[in-house]
């Protein structure tokens, strides 16, 4: 009789399971190549809720990734997006990425802080008394102005520099890089007459993204983030939507004619100029592009930080960026974003996570190594592995046909119709 | 009255350092003509091509192209007033679909912006459908079948050339600049090709300006031919005329052959 039963659910429970494969068919194949994105994007949405949950002395990884160091990770992981724009779509090599997260952080420093105790200026900031001296500008706005005065940057960067080539390109641009962050910690009083960045102390506090009193009393929406007891799952789902922005434009952007004309551009600047397309303006525009995603990146975290600060922005930054494109095949959008993720969470805590599982496990006591010491030569060898055996990146660009697996209902049509012409 | 010309260059010179590599071109091509530039090796032919696609800046002289002086004009400006071209030693994009080879090629005639690409609105994506069909139409009308998507790099070597004259014509010119179109073909691939430019020629309203340095080839479609060496212009004329000129036939065999 068991027998039977057993039987009798095994039955139904593959003719449910067939039902399901037949439903999964019939799904558009838009809708089908979605599902992982949108599994992924639950999980990343839910992670505050069971990352504590999550077993911990997990091999070579230890544990996983607080929610305070998810919001840098995927902060970082945003500003490769943007650096994979200039870097990975227009072939643009920028070593200087670092001046734009600079410029945002201190954007936001300008607009959401009492760094200008002279004015008294609130619009729509939240948090702070009315009396409070400074400039602050809904933290919401300084993002965008952030990334708009971040794009102007780029503007004035790339007006004299995008007429070089290649490796020139990259040299300046590492000057930029540096240029900023010193102009940076001179620009105070002492250095020009003025307290315009606070110098070597930065700016700080700087305002806290929130919605206020009246959108918490109506939809729930938190006040203030960083008075919040969940500050870091505000400011985790908050990046989420920031970098969800933009890879949307991002990719919206690849598939365009101005994303055609970077990719042309990258492929035969010569042959590009020559199909019409023109030279110097595409090109400062995937800067002006990628500095903006900079720039709300670096207004984002200074918020998130509560503060800008020179060491902040170190020419390493810019290596460690330029990794996350090279890592994951330059021009390659979802290979960015994994490398991204992979990188960064090394830098905030993989490193020390896996030192600390080997020392537990693996090495006895009184040999322990302190992994994070060796960041950079772990970070060299990671790239010159890759070199060697993956040099198109982990996720490398556009495989054949892409057109097909992506927009694969439009595309189909287009088959038919261009057969039926033939 | 005769048409004005679709380009004029009047002495139109190029010196790299000390070398002079055209020397005081004149030079016209009427609306809708099939004319051919040859000579031999290093004559300065494609150097002169590239004046005219504003690849080179010409160290004197003027070129008018359809009433706009383009002689100092960037290479998409001269684009966008009608001059398409292929290149000698193919430059294809090679990590581009054939279809967005083509797509490139239409850059100055689609509009769709930053903020409308983002947002996909309807006229954006209006526009990029409808320059998908031209595309996919041009790359069948050059004799392209089932490579949209194929990576240019893949194409076989006559495909690409075909891909790079379907690219030029995405660029809607009025004078299609083809720079040694056969060279590496074979007798046979040659004269599909040179097939297909005439019927270029008939079916639009397009002239064309021919690069070769092997004289066989033009002969048959030119309508006038005009005879570089060391950068000067030694014979101009049909094509019988030019095979029958002297300077010519030196130029080509050398001194020893007419002596």
């Amino acid at each position: 009789m068991n027998r039977v039963r057993a039987f009798r659910d095994e039955l139904a429970r593959t003719i449910r399971l067939d039902r399901v494969g037949a439903e999964w068919q019939r799904l558009p194949p838009r809708l089908r190549g979605a599902v992982p994105l949108i599994i992924l994007l639950s999980l990343a949405v839910t992670y505050p809720y069971y990352v504590a949950n999550l077993p911990t002395n997990v091999p070579l990884i230890n544990e996983f990734p607080s929610v305070h160091s998810a919001v840098t990770i995927l902060v970082f992981v945003t500003m490769a997006v943007g650096l994979n724009i200039v870097v990975g779509y227009a072939g643009l090599l920028d070593l200087g990425y670092v001046a734009f997260y600079a410029i945002g952080a201190y954007s936001a420093g300008w607009f959401a802080s009492g760094q200008f105790q002279q004015v008294n200026f609130h619009f729509g900031s939240v948090g702070l008394s009315r009396d409070a001296a400074g400039i602050h500008i809904s933290i919401w706005l300084v993002f965008l102005i952030a990334g708009v005065i971040t794009a102007i940057g780029g503007i004035l960067i790339g007006l004299p520099t995008l007429r070089l080539r290649g490796d020139y390109l990259a040299i300046v641009t590492l000057g930029f890089g540096e240029i900023i962050p010193q102009a940076v910690r001179n620009a105070d009083k002492e250095g020009i007459g003025f307290n315009l960045t606070g110098g070597t102390f930065g700016i700080q506090p700087i305002d806290s993204p929130g919605f206020g009193k009246g959108l918490h009393d109506a939809v729930g929406l938190p006040v203030v983030y960083q008075q919040s007891f969940t500050a870091d799952r505000l400011f985790f789902w908050t990046v989420l939507v920031v970098l969800l922005v933009t890879v949307f434009c991002s990719l919206r952007l690849r598939d365009s004619r101005l994303g055609r004309a970077w990719i042309a551009i990258r492929e035969d600047e010569t042959a590009a100029g020559a199909m019409g397309i023109p030279l110097m303006r595409t090109k400062t525009w995937a800067y002006a592009i990628g500095a903006f995603f900079g720039g709300i990146a670096g207004a984002y975290i200074a918020s998130f930080n509560q503060g800008a600060f020179p060491s902040q922005f170190d020419f390493n930054i810019s290596v460690f960026l330029l990794c996350m494109v090279i890592l994951g095949g330059m021009g390659s959008l979802w290979g960015v974003v994994v490398a991204g993720i992979i990188l960064s969470w090394l830098n905030v805590e993989g490193l020390a996570n896996i030192g600390a599982w080997l020392n537990n496990n693996v090495f006895p006591p009184g040999q322990q190594i302190e992994v994070p010491k060796y960041s950079f030569g772990i970070y060299g060898t990671i790239i010159v592995l890759m070199m060697l055996f993956r040099p198109t990146g982990l996720i490398p660009e556009r495989r054949r046909k892409r057109e097909i697996e992506e927009g694969a209902g439009k595309g189909l049509i287009d088959e038919a119709t261009g057969g039926a012409k033939d | 009255m005769a048409e004005p010309d679709l380009l004029v260059a009047e002495t139109v010179r190029k010196e790299f350092g000390g070398l002079t590599a055209v020397s005081d071109l004149d030079f016209t091509i009427p609306q809708r003509s099939i004319v051919s530039l040859i000579g031999p090796n290093g004559a300065g032919k494609t150097t002169f091509f590239n004046m005219l696609t504003g690849l080179y800046r010409a160290t004197s002289g003027t070129i008018v192209f359809d009433g706009h002086d383009v002689t100092d004009k960037p290479p998409h400006a001269i684009t966008k007033l009608g001059v398409g071209r292929t290149f000698q030693n193919i430059r294809l994009f090679p990590q581009m679909t054939a279809l967005e080879n083509v797509l490139v090629g239409m850059h100055s005639r689609l509009k769709g912006g930053i903020l409308g690409s983002i947002l996909g609105t309807p006229r954006v994506r209006r526009e990029e459908r409808e320059a998908r069909e031209r595309a996919r139409e041009l790359l069948r009308y050059s004799g392209l079948r089932q490579v949209d998507d194929e990576l240019a790099e893949s194409l076989a070597y006559g495909d690409q050339r075909r891909l790079e004259v379907a690219r030029a014509l995405a660029t809607e010119p009025k004078l299609l600049l083809l720079d040694e179109p056969t060279a590496g073909m074979n007798p046979q691939e040659t004269s599909v090709f040179m097939g297909f430019v005439s019927k270029l020629r008939e079916d639009r309203p397009i002239a064309i300006l021919l690069i070769e340095h092997d004289m066989k080839v033009v002969m048959g479609i030119s309508e006038r031919v005009t005879v570089l060496d060391y950068g000067e212009k030694i014979a101009e004329g049909t094509p019988g005329e030019i095979q029958k000129d002297e300077r010519v036939i030196e130029a080509y065999l050398g001194r020893a052959a007419t002596a």
